[in-house]
């Protein structure tokens, strides 16, 4: 019989540490497809982000370095410049680039840098026990904010996509879901194009993720992907919000 | 090569190139900013070489990291505010095994201080200034000759240890201008065979420093301790001036060491018995030195620009066997020899 589906290339025979119904597993698997699809896994060179993906090179079989906290764009800075033919992306959750390191994902994104960047944005801090993230929705309960998030005391969620648009060294930034195989296949084409577009030298390239973290949401799997799919995508349009190439 | 008249700033940029330094990363930090200029200019004319004017001293030494972990030599400077600034990355470069340059040219602290010359960063620079149990090597130029020959060796200490190495000077260093001759390096680089550059041909190579495991690292660290005491044992450096022959020994680095020589020459014409030790290695401390030392050594006198950092180290390289004093001066200011000669007739 004919194997119709199987594990990519690029994914290590690993057992999972990530919680159920975490989305972190798709996205690894998504980008790994599309590394076997363009042929690029031995000349990758991943970034994992410290959070609950700093693990990442368990589950990825190509060259990995891991970064400090928020600090993936400039790694991916300095690895790309000294190695210019090589394909370089950094993974970063939204407490590792929308807080922590939003100067350097604006600045690596404003210089143009030849990078793909796979923005796992789950609106929580998964790692250190759920706590409010830039991208926590308004009213929405975290750990730091008990009675939900309040705009008085918390701010505005980050709109990452958005942000990143209007600044003329980004080429491509879309942002997509996986809270169901037809959005999961919309990713990978989003994701796809974010790498094509550095093997043409074209310039920055950003996919922002909506993905579940049922833990921390405090929902069930099947809830956090509905939940997703509802609410979260009325605050965080999907769509291609910059497309030059 | 010909001798030339440059700035301790250049000297340090133009003997990076010279070594195959091929990635510079900074940010402006006054009294350092001879060097990403000159790097900026210099860089683009080297074969394959990179200058980046980061948007902050963290960026840049990440930048580095990336830089380094492809085998590229990588360095980055600054002053001691920003160089506060680059202490995770550092730490990281340590716990990632990655060699990387670091430039501190030292100016007035604590805070913004002042950008007046300053070695209050000594404490910072040898006890290590990031989290974590680990080490840099650091090395303390007095001249601009010496600048351009260390800085060299900085680059073969970084890739033989695997580690951060910095360059300690201050403002005064970086920015005189001094004769330096720039000696052609002949030595072969190191083959890195831990680099991240696609895994073609090869199993698939992992740059972390996360180990969840205690045990695991306990096991890392303790390997990293066995590295620091090679290097102890291997890599200090230091001048001994009269070390034979004096009662008192002045101990310096830097530009405080250039004013001692002065003290030390003119004290001996009218026949006091006085030397110097000056360190060149700030960590690996010259130990081994103090303890050559003979008995005709009654008393240190140690001369900082700072409030008293490195005579801790003395009197541990000594184990206090004999009277430490201390003389120095601290906000930008600088020691005369006048000040130096009154410390030693007072103690």
């Amino acid at each position: 019989m004919d194997k119709i589906f199987k594990k990519p290339e690029s994914i290590r025979n690993a057992g999972t540490h990530y919680c159920p119904g975490c989305g972190h597993g798709i996205v690894h698997r998504v980008i790994c497809e599309v590394v076997d699809d363009l042929a690029i896994r031995e000349k990758l060179i991943g970034i994992a982000p410290v959070g609950c993906a700093v693990i990442a090179y368990d589950y990825w079989d190509f060259d990995v370095t891991e970064a400090a906290h928020g600090r993936v764009p400039a790694v991916a800075t300095g690895i790309k410049r000294s190695l210019p033919d090589r394909i370089v992306f950094g993974y970063q959750g939204d407490g590792d680039l929308g807080a922590i390191g939003t100067a350097e994902i604006i600045h690596a994104a404003n210089r143009g840098e030849n990078i793909t960047i796979i923005f796992v944005n789950n609106t929580v801090y998964g790692m250190t026990g759920g706590q409010m993230a830039p991208t926590t929705i308004l009213k929405q309960k975290t750990a730091t904010t008990p009675s939900g998030r309040e705009q008085k005391i918390h701010g505005f969620p980050l709109k990452v996509c958005e942000l990143l648009s209007v600044l003329p060294g980004v080429v491509y930034a879309e942002r997509v879901s996986i809270h169901n195989p037809q959005n999961v296949l919309k990713a990978k084409k989003a994701i796809k194009k974010a790498f094509e577009n550095q093997i043409k030298g074209l310039g920055f390239s950003i996919v922002e993720v909506l993905s579940p973290c049922p833990t921390y949401l405090g929902l069930s799997p099947q809830d956090a992907v509905k939940w997703i799919g509802g609410e979260l995508t009325k605050e965080y349009p999907l769509g291609i919000y910059k497309g030059v190439a | 090569m010909k001798k030339v008249l440059m700035c301790g700033n250049e000297a340090i940029a133009e003997a990076a190139i010279i070594a195959g330094c091929r990635f510079y990363a900074g940010y402006p930090i006054t009294p350092q900013n001879e060097i990403p200029a000159y790097m900026s200019k210099r860089m683009p004319e080297a074969a394959g070489g990179i200058f980046i004017q980061s948007e902050s001293e963290l960026a840049a030494i990440n930048m580095v990291f990336g830089s380094s972990l492809t085998g590229t030599r990588a360095m980055t400077s600054s002053s001691s505010p920003g160089i506060s600034l680059k202490q995770e990355g550092i730490s990281y470069l340590a716990a990632c095994e990655l060699p990387a340059v670091i430039v501190n040219i030292m100016r007035g602290g604590p805070g913004l201080g002042n950008i007046g010359p300053s070695q209050s960063d000594y404490f910072q620079a040898v006890k290590g200034g990031g989290h974590g149990d680990y080490h840099q090597i650091v090395i303390a130029p007095a001249s601009v000759q010496e600048i351009a020959d260390l800085t060299m060796l900085s680059f073969d200490l970084a890739d033989k240890y695997r580690m951060p190495v910095m360059i300690l000077g201050d403002g005064i260093l970086g920015q005189m201008m001094e004769p330096v001759e720039f000696k052609a390096v002949t030595k072969p680089q190191i083959k890195k065979d831990w680099i991240l550059d696609g895994c073609k041909g090869r199993k698939p190579r992992i740059i972390k420093s996360l180990i969840l495991n205690e045990a695991a690292l306990e096991k890392f660290n303790l390997k990293l301790q066995k590295r620091y005491k090679e290097i102890k044992n291997k890599e200090q450096r230091c001048e001994v001036l009269y070390g034979d022959d004096s009662e008192i020994m002045l101990v310096a680095y830097g530009t405080s060491s250039r004013i001692c020589r002065s003290v030390v020459e003119n004290m001996r014409k009218k026949g006091r018995s006085i030397g110097m030790i000056r360190p060149i290695t700030l960590w690996p401390f010259p130990e081994d030195a103090f303890k050559k030392l003979g008995k005709n050594v009654k008393s240190f006198l140690v001369v900082e620009m700072s409030c008293g950092q490195m005579i801790e180290d003395v009197k541990l390289a000594i184990d206090c066997t004999r009277p430490v004093y201390f003389y120095g001066r601290t906000g930008g200011e600088i020691p005369s020899e006048d000040g130096i000669i009154k410390a030693i007739e007072n103690y």
